[in-house]
Formats: structure tokens, C-alpha cells, sequence
């Protein structure tokens, strides 16, 4: 009898191989904290780089003035008042299609159906196309339309729209099937019709998760320049969009734009306008993240 | 009483063309497990279920049913696990129909109506017929809310929703509980207020029938006692089926109580539920007429 006590004794005081405090774990997670450090200096050095580079022209004229010939004139205000104007119509355009999409597909469509699996697979697929393909997409439809100007802030959120729209319906969905069985039944059994069950239980109870995953699209559209640079957004601009089929550049662009002249000047002007898109994004994911955190439903 | 006009009706086992009414079940022909007792003394039957069969795609998970659910009783079905009571209970207000595949042959008939008749709108027939279930399933809104989502999605005529709050919420015995916190969430509230906010809920629809899918499993005893408790006062205005898988629950709350058993099918080798016995509550637990319910309620199986 003492001596299986000692074995179990033994057995769990002792360093078994492939436990917690073997060799081998210690290193795999060495390894693991090793690959996060990576990750973390890589981004660590970037934005500490572009402050530094930046930071002369951290100043309300970069907030204020248009683009100039001259460094020292120029700001940019015309390509965040862009980047605003695209990104507002964008959500306009997404959400509303982006969720019915997700709910017929969800809550409705027969989902083993070969062509709802289909559309599906064929969804999946479209979210891992490269964005220059949608702006390709979006200046043929223009042209179609007979559309001279390709440069308007409604065609660079036809072009957003398209490369986020896969996007948002997969978070929707995912959204939508994270809500429990339970709520819909109990809808169902009082009488409700499946609309009504899923206009007043479903998707309210979703809309933390819609948030959610549309902001983060949002935020990776307003940091998108390919499909916009094609449709003509490198331009000069000097004035205040005002509407869908107003010309307008974007803060990719206009960094973009930036890096590209000789000056040192306008290096320096890049950097500054660098910060400002980080500072966006990191207040939209943060509002993200926000909205997760306090609205997010304990099952 | 409508058992009188009992018919031998044949009916087409398909689902399709159905529309006809009046189907009633000749009370004799139900089978109670002794041969010199029929079911004639069920109290004027709100439901009638007749040689019913339900389908999941090709497996067949009850085979032929016949019995009656009397007015203003309550009626348990018990029996061990993949018997096909609970798969009977949601057949009853066409909750079944959710699951993909799922398929009612024979009749289930609603006052004489066949309720898979072709013309017969299952949302209609839900709000007739309420569900209250295992897990309690509170919408995340407030109590208020709760409650009256039901009147408000059917376009239920309601002079005061606050009246009407506070009635349901009396008659399901939470009223004292949460009368000052009406505008909180559901979630709040513990397993067993939660169980009798779902009821609550359900009578706030006025519905004639209650179908409890083992109302009490997620419960602890004294949250148990209370929905027994709320069980026996709704039976003056209601009609009660409960499936539960405590043989003590329903030997305390049920009048009448029908025995399911689980056989390997002759031809496929699933295995179907069936019903054995039904019967007079006190009956059935006392002098039970097949060997099968005898041994389940002495617990030698199941």
C-alpha cells in the first residue's frame, strides 16, 4: 500500500517528461514569447519612427492646409476630409446590403443547398481577393456607365464597398449563429413569425457583433490605396469634397503621394500624415473594441 | 363532447392534400394497455392524436401514437431517454417543423382540426398552443419585455400591457418577486424565476395549451416544488402536457400519464418510440397493465 502512495507521490512532484516544467515546454515557450517580441518590435519600431520622422510637422497646418508645391504650405486636410467622405459613404453602401446578405443566408436560405453553398464558398473566396482586382472591378463599371471622371468619392466607395462586403457579411454571420437556438425557439413557440423573430430577437441580440466586425472592415478600407490609385486618386487636390461625385483624394494616397517627391520636406510631411491615419485606425478599433466589451451578451 | 363523432376515417399518410376537419378518435380505440379499459372518460380532448408516425428524413423516431390530452388536465409523458416523448411534444404545436427533415404521418388534430392539414397556419396554431422549455430561455431584454413581447408580435388587442404584465406575472407566482425590478434583464433573475418568467410569458399570449418539454430538469428541488405548485393552479384555465423524465414529478402533478418505450424497428434496427401504457395517473403507478411499465416505474430499466 505505501509503496503505490510513493509512486503517486513521485509521479506527480516529479519532472515527467512533457510536463509543465519539462525542457521542451520551457523552450517551446520561449519560442512562443520570441515570435510575439517579433511582432511587437516590428510595430514598436515603425510608429516610433514615423513620430520621430513626423513630429516637426505634427501641427494644425498638416490638419488645415491643402496640398501645396512647397512642403512647408502643404497639409493634409483635403485628404482627410477624402478619407471621411469615402469611408461614410462606404459604410452607407456595405452595412445594409452586407447585413440582409448575411441574414437571408443565415436565417433563411436552405443552408444545404448546392447553390447557397456555393454562394457561400464563392463569399469566402471574394473576402481573400486582392483589393486592386475591386478598384479593376469598380473602373470597368464606371466606364460601362460612361462615367469620364473615374475619380469621384461615390466610385472610390463603389470600389471600398465591393473589397469589404465579403467582410462584413461573414461577421454578420458569424454574429447571427453565435446568438442560442433557445431565443429563436422561444420566439417561434409564442407565435412570432420568423421575421419577426428575427428583426426583434436575432438581430438585435447580433448587432454587438455586427458592430464589431463592420468597424474593423471599415478601418481596413480606410487604409486601402490600391483601387483607389486606380481609379485616378492621385490628383491634386486643393479644395473640400462636398459631395458623391466630388473629386477627392485619401490619406493613403496623399502618403503615398508624398513619399514619392524628392524633398525631404514632403518625407517629413508623410511621416506626419502617417501618425494621423495610425491615430484613426487605433480610435476605430478602439471603438470596436468598445462596443464588444459593453454590449457583448453572456449566454 | 366532441369524442362521440368518433370515425374510423382513414387518412393518407402523406402530408399533402390535407384539409379535411371534424377528424376524431373513437375514444375505445385507444390503446391503454388493459383491453377492458378504453379512454372514454378523457375529459373532452383538446388534442387527438391518431396512428401517428414522426419522421427525421427516413428514421422513424415515434411509430404509431394514439392518445387523447383531456381539457383543463395535466397530461405526462414519461419514459427513458430517445423514447420520442419530447419528439411527440414538439409535434403537438408544430414546433417539429424547425428541424430539417422532420415529418408527421397520421393525425394530430386541434378541436377536430388536423393540425398538418394543408390550410393550417403553424404560427396560428403556436399561438394557441404555448412551449415552455428544459433550459430556460429568457429573451436578454427586461422582465417587461418578456412579457409582452408575446401580445405585441401576435397584434394581441391589450387595453393596459402594464395590467396584463402584472396579471401573467401574478398567475405564475413571480409577481412579489420581481414587481420592482420590472425594467431589468431577464438574465438577472435565478434558474427557477427564470423557468416561471418563460410560463409567465407563454399564458400572456392566452393560449389553450402548455406544452412543458421537462420544464424542471435545470431546476433545483425547491424551484421545482414551486413550478408543481404553478402547474396545478394553471390546470383550472389550461391544458397541461409535460414530458419529464422524473417519474416522481409526474406521479404528483399529472392526472393522466402515457408510458413511451424505445424498440429496434423490425426492418432498420433504429430505434423508435412507442407508446406502451396510458393511463389514469394513479392508475399506472399502481396497477400497471404491461410488464415493460411496471418494471421502468419500479426501476428496473431506463
Amino acid at each position: 500500500m505505501a509503496t503505490t502512495a510513493d509512486a503517486a507521490r513521485a509521479a506527480i512532484t516529479g519532472r515527467a517528461r512533457g510536463g509543465e516544467r519539462s525542457t521542451r515546454s520551457l523552450v517551446f515557450l520561449l519560442l512562443l514569447w520570441l515570435s510575439l517580441l517579433i511582432a511587437f518590435g516590428v510595430l514598436v519600431t515603425l510608429i516610433v519612427t514615423i513620430a520621430q520622422d513626423g513630429a516637426g510637422r505634427l501641427d494644425s497646418g498638416l490638419l488645415t492646409g491643402y496640398s501645396a508645391s512647397v512642403p512647408e504650405e502643404a497639409g493634409a486636410r483635403a485628404a482627410i476630409l477624402g478619407s471621411a467622405w469615402v469611408i461614410g459613404t462606404t459604410a452607407v453602401l456595405t452595412i445594409p446590403l452586407g447585413v440582409a446578405a448575411a441574414i437571408h443566408l443565415e436565417e433563411f436560405a436552405d443552408k444545404k443547398h448546392w447553390f447557397n453553398r456555393l454562394l457561400e464558398l464563392n463569399i469566402q473566396n471574394l473576402a481573400a481577393v486582392p483589393a486592386i482586382i475591386y478598384g479593376m472591378l469598380a473602373l470597368g463599371f464606371l466606364a460601362l456607365l460612361g462615367v469620364q471622371n473615374k475619380n469621384v468619392v461615390i466610385g472610390g466607395a463603389l470600389a471600398l464597398s465591393l473589397l469589404i462586403l465579403p467582410v462584413v457579411i461573414i461577421a454578420t454571420r458569424e454574429a447571427l449563429r453565435a446568438v442560442p437556438d433557445e431565443i429563436r425557439q422561444g420566439s417561434l413557440a409564442l407565435g412570432a413569425t420568423k421575421w419577426q423573430t428575427v428583426w426583434r430577437q436575432t438581430l438585435p441580440s447580433a448587432v454587438p457583433g455586427i458592430a464589431t466586425g463592420t468597424i474593423l472592415a471599415l478601418s481596413r478600407a480606410l487604409g486601402e490605396a490600391a483601387p483607389l490609385l486606380l481609379l485616378g486618386g492621385l490628383v491634386y487636390v486643393t479644395f473640400d469634397p462636398n459631395g458623391l461625385l466630388s473629386g477627392f483624394t485619401t490619406l493613403p494616397i496623399q502618403i503615398f503621394n508624398w513619399t514619392g517627391r524628392p524633398q525631404a520636406g514632403f518625407h517629413e510631411l508623410a511621416a506626419a500624415a502617417s501618425v494621423v491615419l495610425l491615430v484613426l485606425l487605433l480610435a476605430m478599433n478602439a471603438l470596436a473594441i468598445f462596443i464588444r466589451n459593453r454590449y457583448q451578451h453572456r449566454w | 363532447m366532441t369524442s362521440e363523432t368518433s370515425t374510423g376515417q382513414d387518412t393518407t399518410h402523406t402530408g399533402n392534400g390535407r384539409a379535411q376537419t371534424g377528424v376524431h378518435i373513437d375514444p375505445s380505440a385507444v390503446k391503454t394497455g388493459r383491453p377492458d379499459r378504453s379512454l372514454s372518460d378523457v375529459p373532452d380532448p383538446v388534442i387527438e392524436c391518431k396512428g401517428v408516425d414522426i419522421f427525421y428524413g427516413s428514421f422513424r423516431a415515434v411509430s404509431d401514437v394514439t392518445m387523447l390530452f383531456g381539457r383543463n388536465e395535466i397530461t405526462a409523458l414519461i419514459g427513458p431517454s430517445g423514447c420520442g416523448k419530447s419528439t411527440l411534444l414538439r409535434s403537438l404545436n408544430r414546433m417539429n417543423d424547425l428541424i430539417e427533415g422532420a415529418r408527421v404521418a397520421g393525425v394530430i388534430a386541434y378541436h377536430g382540426q388536423d393540425m398538418y392539414a394543408d390550410d393550417v397556419d403553424p404560427i396560428e396554431v403556436r399561438r394557441k398552443i404555448g412551449m415552455v422549455f428544459q433550459k430556460p430561455n429568457p429573451f436578454p431584454k427586461s422582465i417587461y419585455d418578456n412579457v409582452a413581447y408575446g401580445p405585441r408580435v401576435t397584434g394581441m388587442k391589450v387595453d393596459s400591457m402594464d395590467d396584463l404584465v402584472e396579471e401573467v406575472l401574478t398567475r405564475a407566482a413571480l409577481w412579489d418577486e420581481v414587481k420592482d425590478k420590472l425594467g431589468q434583464s431577464a438574465y438577472g433573475l435565478s434558474g427557477g424565476q427564470q423557468q416561471r418568467l418563460c410560463i409567465a410569458r407563454t399564458i400572456a399570449t392566452r393560449p389553450e395549451v402548455i406544452l412543458m418539454d421537462e420544464p424542471c430538469s435545470a431546476l433545483d428541488p425547491i424551484a421545482t416544488a414551486k413550478i408543481e405548485d404553478l402547474m396545478h393552479e394553471l390546470r383550472d384555465d389550461y391544458t397541461i402536457v409535460v414530458v419529464t423524465h422524473n417519474m416522481q414529478q409526474a406521479a404528483r402533478v399529472a392526472d393522466r400519464t402515457a408510458f413511451f418505450t424505445a424498440r429496434p424497428d423490425e426492418q432498420t434496427g433504429d430505434r423508435t418510440g412507442m407508446l406502451v401504457e396510458f393511463d389514469r395517473t394513479t392508475v399506472l403507478f399502481t396497477k400497471p397493465a404491461d410488464k415493460r411499465t411496471e418494471d421502468y416505474i419500479s426501476g428496473r430499466f431506463g
